[in-house]
């Protein structure tokens, strides 16, 4: 059937629900109006109100209390409203949730599913539009996904929902009514694991990896650099910690030369610790310098400025140019 | 049920609960003393069993540090009735969200001795199985585990079953918004947990006037949650107005909020040191209210006291203290291969990586063994 992103989300959270009775849905907003994004649009009249809760306004609360439930053998998926809000939650991801399995020697676990919509182009207001993903990923203890496409979108969520650690779930919120025509019964049968990268395109010219909403915006770039003579091929990384550090290694074997680009600033970004695994695996492989295209080293900027922060087609093929000519 | 509206739910009275009195007499409180009507000569004989060996286990402690087998230790001393008497008041399947300091309480849930130091001496981040005394290791992170046992409780009430949470935390995590917002969510909720608050005095060097200007358990009115003050240092008491509140929770009442007016006779840590910061005279004045003195004058008063007595609970606790130290000096350092275990739940090839590599880096030292 023809659905949106945020419908392959839905989607993934009610065969949960139906799945397992230990599965809960938390957050603002949730329950009555269905997620600001309707991402849970009816799942609390087909659920109930103890199975999709809407909760105070408390992001500590919420995951503090989640990481409570876990503990008595619930399954909660959380929303984070939106991305800036997460940080009043940090202290309960990182030194409880993350943790937890760890400081108890494998007696606890905290099966918990973090969804925050992320990144930009929404012209949004502040803290509506930010990439955090890094300060996560740089957590031992987390899993870390970030599906690019509606099919990604259901199985990921899925996968997330099942496993056993914590995972932070990011969505880009502007690939919510990005359409896809979907079979998710046959997607459940499928098994490409949850920490697996894609080659959403083959090339051989140059790697060019992404995540999120910025996999898109890599296919039209290499759609653009193959007229022009230059095969790219295109990794989608979908898991973000772990990374998949042999499919990017093979593909760059091949074609001797790696851009990552991401939303999120690029100083202690993924693509910093991408370009630096890369160096140490092969180095005699690579023609260029590892090339980074993301967001600048500044604070998201307002809409009216959004469009010269996040990397387009244009600022990757200026990367790709640059590739080429070393 | 007891009619407690005045003091749960306006928190007009004045005056702590109180049952025993620093010299050992009874204080007239028939609506706090028939939560405790059973309570007969064995059982004040046990409950001053388990303050004698909660200090001896936390004397211990304490000087197990100063030897230098424990990095650090929190200590209780002064505390015990605080935490006897709260935690006596649970049924077994009743759960626990504590702090760092609760060893009193480990102790009543039955947690094996050699266990509880382990944390201290850094050979893990945890001391015993959570489920096998319904019981969470120590928070360290203070307040965090307000918002814990409110989801815990909620899950359980979720499920139907009749059980009671109890967390404790002190006068510093009052101020934490993790407990602010844990007051929410559980009067929201009507979730079945206890907020036990140890007012201790003192939060490392801050007097609790930097936390609150207004008695701390006022707090938990403003989220319609029903609280009472209690003298911490007095057993009986506190094992009553616990006992009222776990069977609210247990009943499907919803929260309580519990502050226990107790001081903090040691340093807050091994690493402390209070004469920086507070009055040989104050320490003196709280050492006259002793709740181990307390228990023992109003034992001789009631005829309960003798010296076999004395001699049998100066037993037990020896055989206690003497567990938990040499379980302490026997424990070995873990593996150093134990760095990676348990991160994750299932394999995960960056620390499988880093678990290979460092073993590889280790086994090039001569004998295995690295400096």
């Amino acid at each position: 059937m023809i659905t949106t992103f945020a419908n392959a989300l839905n989607t993934g959270m009610r065969r949960a629900l139906e799945d397992d009775p230990k599965v809960v849905l938390m957050g603002e907003d949730i329950g009555r109006l269905g997620g600001v994004f309707r991402v849970t649009d009816t799942l609390q009249k087909d659920f109930g109100n103890n199975r999709v809760i809407d909760t105070p306004l408390a992001e500590s609360g919420i995951i503090g209390t989640a990481f409570g439930m876990a503990l008595r053998g619930l399954r909660p998926v959380c929303e984070i409203q939106f991305d800036g809000f997460v940080y009043p939650a940090f202290d309960q991801i990182v030194s409880q949730v993350a943790k937890i399995h760890y400081r108890t020697q494998g007696k606890v676990r905290a099966p918990i599913t973090i969804r925050i919509p992320f990144g930009g182009g929404i012209g949004s207001v502040e803290h509506h539009s930010e990439s955090p993903e890094a300060y996560f990923a740089h957590t031992a203890g987390l899993r870390v996904v970030s599906p690019s496409t509606p099919e990604d979108a259901y199985r990921l969520l899925r996968q997330s929902i099942a496993c056993d650690d914590p995972v932070v779930f990011f969505e880009p919120k502007r690939r919510y009514w990005d359409k896809a025509d979907l079979d998710f019964t046959a997607l459940d049968a499928d098994p490409l694991p949850m920490d697996r990268a894609r080659i959403r395109r083959s090339g051989h010219d140059a790697t060019l990896v992404a995540y999120g909403g910025m996999v898109a915006t890599a296919l039209t770039a290499a759609e653009i650099a193959a007229g022009e003579g230059h095969s790219l091929e295109v990794i989608d990384l979908r898991s973000l910690s772990p990374i998949d550090f042999d499919t990017i290694e093979e593909s760059v074997r091949r074609t001797g030369r790696l851009i990552v680009t991401h939303e999120a600033p690029v100083f202690a970004g993924l693509g910093a610790e991408i370009a630096a695994r890369i160096a140490e695996r092969c180095f005699y492989y690579l023609e260029a310098p590892v090339l980074r295209v993301g967001g600048f080293d500044i604070p998201y900027p307002p809409a009216k400025l959004e469009r010269h922060h996040m990397p387009d087609p244009d600022r990757i093929l200026d990367a790709v140019d640059r590739t080429f000519a070393a | 049920m007891h009619n407690t509206t005045t003091r749960h739910d306006t928190g007009t009275n004045p005056y702590p609960v109180q049952l025993v009195q620093p010299d050992g007499r009874r204080v007239l409180d028939r609506e706090h003393a028939a939560l405790i009507s059973d309570i007969g000569p064995a059982e004040l004989r046990e409950l001053y069993e388990d303050l004698v060996v909660t200090r001896r286990i936390d004397v211990e402690a304490t000087a197990l540090q100063r030897q230098g087998q424990l990095g650090l230790w929190a200590p209780l001393l002064g505390q015990e009735a605080s935490q006897i008497g709260s935690a006596r008041a649970l049924h077994d399947d009743d759960y626990v969200f504590c702090s760092y300091r609760e060893a009193g309480v480990a102790y009543c849930r039955g947690v094996d001795p050699t266990l509880i130091t382990r944390l201290w001496r850094g050979v893990a981040h945890s001391c015993w199985d959570p489920d096998e005394i319904n019981m969470t290791n120590p928070a360290i992170v203070v307040g965090s585990q307000g918002l814990h046992a409110t989801g815990y409780a909620y899950a359980a009430h979720l499920e139907g079953a009749e059980i009671a949470v109890l967390t404790y935390f002190g006068d510093g995590a009052s101020s934490q918004g993790d407990i602010a917002e844990a007051l929410g969510f559980a009067a929201t909720w009507s979730a079945p947990v206890v907020f036990f608050c140890q007012n201790n005095h003192w939060a490392i060097s801050e007097p609790v006037e930097v936390q609150s200007q207004t008695p701390i358990v006022r707090r938990a009115y403003g989220y319609g949650i029903p609280g009472v003050q209690v003298d911490g240092n007095d057993v009986l008491a506190v094992l009553a107005v616990t006992r009222q509140a776990v069977a609210r929770a247990r009943a499907g009442g919803g929260p309580s909020f519990i502050e226990a007016i107790t001081y903090r006779m040691g340093p807050h840590t091994t690493a402390d040191d209070p004469t920086r910061y507070r009055s040989a005279a104050e320490t003196e004045l709280w050492k006259r209210r002793d709740p181990i003195d307390r228990m023992r004058r109003l034992l001789e008063r009631e005829g309960l006291w003798d010296s076999d007595f004395e001699r049998k609970v100066t037993e037990r606790a020896d055989a206690v203290g003497a567990a938990v130290r040499t379980a302490t000096i026997d424990m070995p350092d873990p593996d150093p291969m134990q760095l990676f275990e348990h991160v994750y739940t299932t394999p995960h090839p960056l620390i499988a990586a880093e678990r290979d590599e460092y073993s590889g880096y280790l086994a090039d030292f001569e004998e295995g063994v690295r400096a």
